[in-house]
């Protein structure tokens, strides 16, 4: 079974669970840009951890289904269609052979998932399929792509969903990390007195945050060796300017960073808008291992919250949209 | 030297950290403590690694809790002197062929009034020099190579090259580092090697080890062209013990 790219936005790529293991070879885990978007994925496909799927950022593309599979899709909710009749986000839809799925603009975050059958089926280098820009591995995929997908391992399962999370509101947490005593007991204070605003330019590396106050900066910052990064670390850069950084950061870095956001966290500042505002709060590092959890269990803890798909409200209001239901008349 | 600072590094991870800034026994400090965490083969541990002066300890917090690691820690922290521990063992020594001029050596002027002496001069020191892997980092095997000589000691350019090939050799701050893949770089690129840090065509994919020992060999362009489709991109390796 492939699947045939026949129109497709600026940032897909395949992701996984990344390559874990590799930080003393220089290789960072990588892997999907919202860990949890992507688990919700593998749960909701009956895909095991590590299924390749398709990450779109911002806006998906046009897919030929060349034979009958489920499809499962997650994260950012994203305007899709079968065959131009809407279909469920956080959900798995049945394609038939020949049909065409279209996935558009991304509504509510930036990176949605998109999981044929069971995973699709690349080469795997370094132990991972998916494209990591800095350490050379994989590239973005482009119109004309032809991708294999494994086996559906379950392809007479009835359509399932996932009840989406309420939105948190609180703030981010944070913990501290190596080189949080650089910067003073004012600077920390002020650091979660901010409310931050996530900046246009991010990607996969990391994101910006904007604020309107004095640069958030550390002392003695430039004699400093590189040391190891985490994935969640708030790196302050030259100029004081903060960046959370995401899967695809390099294992090593210079820059002072202020702490590491907790990867339950995580998602957030992934899928963040443009314009969206944050705060950030110090928990102790006992709070922040209470928090941890593991991919494996989290996958377990979503596939028994799966319901099967019967009638979606926000399928409904699609429908409207389309008018395949009478609209009340105007006068 | 004195005792590590045992730090935390995310929800799952332990930095053991010898320095604030870069030395050599720190690095070798930093090799020796992760051998002898791998030795003890603490559960729950999932990950070691070493940067140039650190160790990181990676662990399931679903299976063990931090407060054992950072104890198990501690006592190997204590164990000993870390001052003058040896080197690994099993370690390679690296000839390295490398193009040191025209195109693929855009900054060798450059970097040769930065350190007084004369681009001839400037190579050949690059090539005397006894470097070491001191870690592995920021692309798949790619090596943080120290030390060159102390008047190396040069500060990173001021504006980033927006993108410098791979096999591109690179110094600043008394290091080198070839280039694994093509990427922006705020270093001085000096020369260029066909050796590629990260092959998938070869078993181990990535050859270099910390702790590995590296000398670069200037060669002509005809040479340099004819080492593009080498194994090792010319390199050879030399067992040291």
């Amino acid at each position: 079974m492939t699947l045939r790219i026949e129109r497709i936005g600026p940032a897909v790529s395949i992701q996984d669970a990344g390559r874990p293991g590799g930080m003393g070879l220089g290789l960072s885990r990588s892997g999907a840009a919202d860990r949890q978007g992507y688990i919700a994925a593998c749960a909701l496909a009956g895909a095991p951890l590590g299924a390749a799927a398709m990450e779109m950022a911002g806006f998906g593309g046009r897919f030929r289904v060349e034979a009958p599979t489920r499809i499962a899709l997650a994260g950012a909710r994203m305007r899709a269609s079968l065959d131009g009749a809407p279909i469920a986000w956080n959900a798995t839809n049945i394609a038939s052979a020949g049909s065409v799925l279209d996935i558009g603009a991304a509504e509510d975050g930036v990176y949605g998932y998109l999981l044929p059958g069971g995973g699709l089926d690349t080469p795997e280098e370094l132990g991972g399929r998916g494209f990591h820009r800095i350490a050379g591995l994989g590239r973005p995929l482009k119109e004309g792509d032809r991708l294999s997908v494994l086996p559906d391992p379950a392809p007479d399962a009835p359509p399932l969903i996932l009840p989406t999370p309420a939105p948190e509101t609180g703030p981010t947490r944070v913990m501290p990390g190596p080189q949080t005593a650089l910067f003073d007991t004012d600077t920390r204070e002020r650091f979660e007195a901010t409310v931050f605003t996530r900046s246009a330019k991010a990607n996969r590396q990391g994101v910006r945050l904007d604020q309107d106050g004095a640069p958030f900066t550390a002392g003695a910052q430039l004699q400093r060796v590189s040391d190891f990064i985490s994935e969640g670390d708030i790196q302050m850069t030259g100029d004081g300017t903060p960046y959370v950084l995401l899967a695809d950061c390099q294992t090593m870095g210079g820059y002072p960073r202020i702490g590491t956001v907790l990867p339950v966290d995580l998602n957030r500042i992934a899928q963040a808008l443009p314009g969206q505002e944050f705060r950030f709060r110090f928990v102790s590092t006992e709070e922040a291992e209470a928090l941890w959890m593991a991919d494996e269990h989290l996958l377990a803890r979503l596939r028994k919250k799966l319901n099967p798909l019967v009638r979606d409200p926000r399928m409904m209001s699609d429908l409207l949209d389309y008018e395949l239901i009478g609209k009340p008349l105007a006068d | 030297m004195t005792r590590p600072e045992i730090l935390p590094l995310g929800p799952d991870g332990v930095l053991v950290r010898f320095a604030d800034a870069l030395s050599e026994p720190a690095n070798r400090a930093a090799l020796a403590f992760r051998a002898m965490v791998d030795a003890s083969a603490l559960e729950g541990v999932s990950e070691t690694a070493t940067s140039l002066t650190s160790t990181l300890v990676r662990f399931r917090p679903d299976q063990v809790r931090r407060t054992v690691i950072e104890e198990a820690l501690f006592r190997i922290a204590e164990s000993r002197e870390w001052s003058d521990v040896p080197l690994p063992e099993g370690r390679t020594l690296w000839h390295i062929p490398a193009l040191f001029e025209g195109p693929e050596a855009p900054d060798l002027e450059a970097v040769s009034r930065e350190i007084g002496r004369d681009p001839e001069t400037a190579i050949s020191e690059l090539t005397a020099a006894p470097l070491r892997v001191l870690a592995l980092g920021f692309a798949p095997g790619q090596p943080y190579l120290g030390f060159l000589p102390e008047h190396w000691n040069i500060p990173r350019r001021t504006e980033i090259t927006p993108e410098v090939p791979r096999g591109a050799v690179v110094v600043a701050v008394r290091q080198v580092i070839p280039f694994a893949n093509p990427a922006p770089t705020g270093w001085w690129q000096v020369g260029r090697t066909a050796f590629r840090c990260h092959d998938p065509e070869l078993d181990p994919a990535i050859p270099l080890k910390p702790g590995d020992e590296l000398r670069f060999q200037a060669v002509s362009r005809e040479e340099f062209s004819r080492l593009s489709g080498a194994m090792h991109g010319g390199a050879e390796p030399e067992a040291i013990g």
